[in-house]
């Protein structure tokens, strides 16, 4: 059967079982959004192109599944740069389809001519210049095979106007590609070896990270933690990874991670930290990260391993079928820990917990933002998936809001974009239109992809934005107000539109808090609408995130903010 | 740890960006590539890449694990830990004068350098050999007057694989 270019993309995305794709036309695509029109492909007409790729980003992270973006060439495909390089920071799968000129003008600094695969290979796992139509099929099913397998990432395919109009005999059965899967490899020696040094450990601790979600591997780190009664830490892409209700969770670790958490790290004799990489934010100063323990790590990738932190057993390998190896072992060979032990060890932590708990003041007539989320935790009962934008409102997310299962804390950790959390809701929304999907947002960071507003409105996509508007960029702030002797230095964001009008011009619901009393209301009448609503809170303007560990800090120094703020 | 150039030979997919692909890689974490020699193996699909850095013995690990992140890497070694060989070749003109001409003459015949032009007023050598082979050549070359030079990245083999 002979069919266009544009109409083997097409087919390909169906043969992928791909159900949704977030685009933006224009001259280079034409004829692939041409097909679309008689096309019964869901496509979500973004209002940008950076939120087409973090909405596609939002909808992977929540589903597991790859997800998918169409743009134009040129200034289009310039556009996802920002959401390709936030996926890639967080090894997030992704296709990103961009449009290119003709092959013919390729080079000649033709209209909307960019080098997007030269400009997206250091934010890339992988892309793609297709060249001639003999290749599409095969590249397209590459890339898909590329972007979920291994360390997943996001994969660019380039493609040039005058493919997509050239024909040729499409038989799907006659794609072939290379193969990129990992095989698993167990390593009985390794698995003898960690059986030892949980065998002698007094303060065996596990740090789990964004690989554990990626990998599909939550119920197995679950058990292996419960089952030994190993408490858990987690990186920030860890969160969801390990039930924030359980009390084993000590909470997020690093720079704003809880007091109880980075002692656990310092004082720990074992750590065994799974699907992580050990930024620099976690860290604290390397030299003095947990000092006194044996590190185990578990990772697919081999450059994650002693890049940053130099550990005694690494294990290469995807976190599921090697914590599965992990738990087989050890019940074999009737591992049991030292109850008494055990017991010392969690009292121990217990102690710090009970010395520094995290807490804040809700005293007074100003809000305080970890109110906001409390609040939220409370009338939902956590049943919700929750983006978040970046700064303070992401930390206090992480820190009071607990989440017990993966998929469901949706941030932007290594990369840290402002922006990110409402096409990201927008993208998770679509995946779970019966959940509750809500953007945890700051004044700054809303207003770098407001226009999406208008794609919920127009899609009737119902995510909640629930504003921490303290008029401030405020983690900036912070650090200006702790580091820089209080010279706030262009991060007053006062002269800022009033959101609740905004909401309503964009078609939407606005709703304004500004009291403690009416916070709960406030959220019970927004999730109560089958409609997009923004929530504007205006909450504590100078409200610090602590604990915070200072920049060239060890993780143990933490400030902890002042008596009445933890009280 | 000692710091020293490792030769490391990579076996890639022939695809139009894979030596930039490798080069991005390696310069955007801030890795230098000191030689580097690129072409076909016996299959036009596949190409071998051969390069050194400088470092110790970890810095070398990281630069192989960044290798074979690239989809495009088929395998990564480290000849620099295993029995290999290496060389590289140089071009030289040389300009023949008349102080010169006998003098070169001399050489050529003492060091059994090969003659692959042989012009009125010039030579030109080709000239292969390991590294410290080479730069003892080019030491003896230096005085004769040279006109022009190229040289190669290191090309290497490993003996038993
Ligand atoms: C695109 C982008 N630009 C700049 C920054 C640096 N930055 C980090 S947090 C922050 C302030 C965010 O302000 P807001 O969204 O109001 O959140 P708050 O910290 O007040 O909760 C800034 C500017 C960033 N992370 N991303
Ligand atoms: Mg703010």
């Amino acid at each position: 059967m002979k069919l266009k270019g544009s109409q083997i993309l097409l087919k390909m995305l169906e043969l992928e079982k791909v159900d949704i794709i977030f685009g933006y036309p224009g001259g280079t695509v034409l004829d692939i959004y041409d097909q679309l029109y008689k096309n019964k492909l869901k496509h979500i007409l973004v209002r940008h192109e950076q939120g087409a790729v973090h909405a596609a980003d939002g909808y992977a992270r929540a589903t597991g599944k790859v997800g998918v973006c169409l743009v134009t060439s040129g200034p289009g495909a310039t556009n996802t740069v920002t959401g390709i390089a936030t996926a890639n920071m967080d090894s997030i799968p992704l296709v990103v389809f961009t449009g290119q000129v003709p092959t013919s003008l390729i080079g000649n600094d033709a209209f909307q001519e960019c080098d997007i695969t030269g400009i997206t290979r250091p934010c890339t796992k992988h892309n793609f210049l297709v060249r001639n139509i003999e290749e599409l099929a095969s590249t397209i099913k590459e890339a898909f095979h590329i972007a979920r397998t291994g360390r997943p990432g996001p994969v660019l395919v380039d493609l040039p106007k005058n493919v997509m109009a050239a024909e040729i005999d499409f038989d799907p059965a006659a794609i072939q590609i290379r193969n990129h899967e990992p095989i698993h490899k167990p390593a009985p020696k390794k698995m003898a070896q960690v059986y030892e040094m949980l065998s002698h450990a007094k303060k065996p601790l596990i740090m789990t990270g964004g690989g554990v979600i990626l990998g599909k591997a939550s119920s197995e780190l679950t058990e292996l933690a419960r089952k030994y009664q190993i408490p858990v830490t987690g990186t920030l892409m860890g969160i969801g990874s390990f039930p924030g209700t359980d009390p084993l969770w000590l909470g997020m670790l690093g720079m704003h991670g809880t007091y109880y958490a980075n002692m656990a790290v310092s004082h720990c004799d074992l750590l065994i930290a799974v699907g992580v990489r050990f930024d620099d934010r976690v860290t604290g100063t390397i030299e003095t990260f947990a000092a006194n323990a044996q590190i185990v790590q578990i990772d697919i990738d081999p450059s994650s391993i002693n890049k940053n932190v130099v550990v005694d057993l690494p294990i290469i390998g995807a976190t599921k079928p090697t914590l599965r190896d992990m738990l087989k072992f050890l019940a074999e060979h009737n591992y049991t820990q030292q109850a008494a032990e055990r017991k010392e060890w969690l009292e121990q932590i217990a102690g710090w917990k009970e010395q520094f708990p995290l807490a804040y003041c809700q005293n007074g007539q100003i809000i305080k933002p970890q109110h906001v989320i409390e609040t939220l935790h409370k009338v939902t009962k956590g049943n919700v998936i929750i983006t978040t934008e970046v700064g303070q409102n992401q930390m206090w997310t992480a820190q009071f809001f607990p989440f017990d299962l993966p998929n469901t804390f949706i941030t932007s950790g290594g990369l840290g974009t402002m922006g990110y959390g409402l096409p990201a809701a927008i993208g998770v929304k679509c995946a779970f239109p019966d959940k509750h999907v809500i953007d945890i947002a700051g004044d700054g960071s809303i207003q770098m992809n407001i226009q999406e507003l208008a794609t919920a409105a127009q899609y009737k996509i119902n995510v909640k934005i629930v504003l921490l508007n303290n008029g401030y960029l405020g983690m900036v702030r912070q650090w200006q107000e702790l580091f820089y002797e209080k010279r706030y230095s262009h991060t007053d964001m006062t002269y800022a539109p009033d959101f609740v009008k905004l909401a309503e011009a964009f078609g939407i619901v606005g709703l304004r808090a500004s009291k403690p009393e009416e916070v709960e209301p406030t959220l019970l009448q927004g999730l109560a609408l089958d409609r997009p609503v923004l929530m504007d809170f205006r909450v504590s303007r100078d409200e610090c995130v602590y604990p915070m560990v200072g920049p060239g800090s060890s993780i143990s120094e933490m400030k902890l903010g002042t008596r009445e703020m933890i009280n | 740890m000692e710091t020293k150039e490792h030769i490391i030979s990579i076996l890639v997919h022939n695809k139009p960006d894979v030596l930039a692909r490798i080069a991005g890689a390696l310069g955007g974490k801030g890795y230098n590539i000191e030689s580097l020699s690129v072409n076909t193996t016996t299959s036009y699909e596949i190409s071998k890449i051969v390069m050194t850095s400088i470092g110790n013995q970890t810095t070398i690990t990281k630069i192989e694990n960044q290798l074979r992140r690239i989809v495009d890497v088929i395998g990564v070694d480290d000849l620099t830990n295993v029995e290999s060989i290496n060389r590289e070749l140089i071009l030289v003109k040389l300009s023949l004068t008349a102080d010169s001409r006998a003098k070169i003459e001399k050489a050529i015949d003492t060091y059994k350098w090969k003659v692959i032009v042989s012009a009125n007023t010039y030579l030109i050598l080709e000239i292969t050999g390991d590294k410290p082979q080479i730069d003892f050549a080019i030491a003896r070359l230096e005085p004769l007057g040279i006109a022009d030079i190229t040289r190669t990245g290191i090309v290497a083999l490993e003996l038993e694989n």
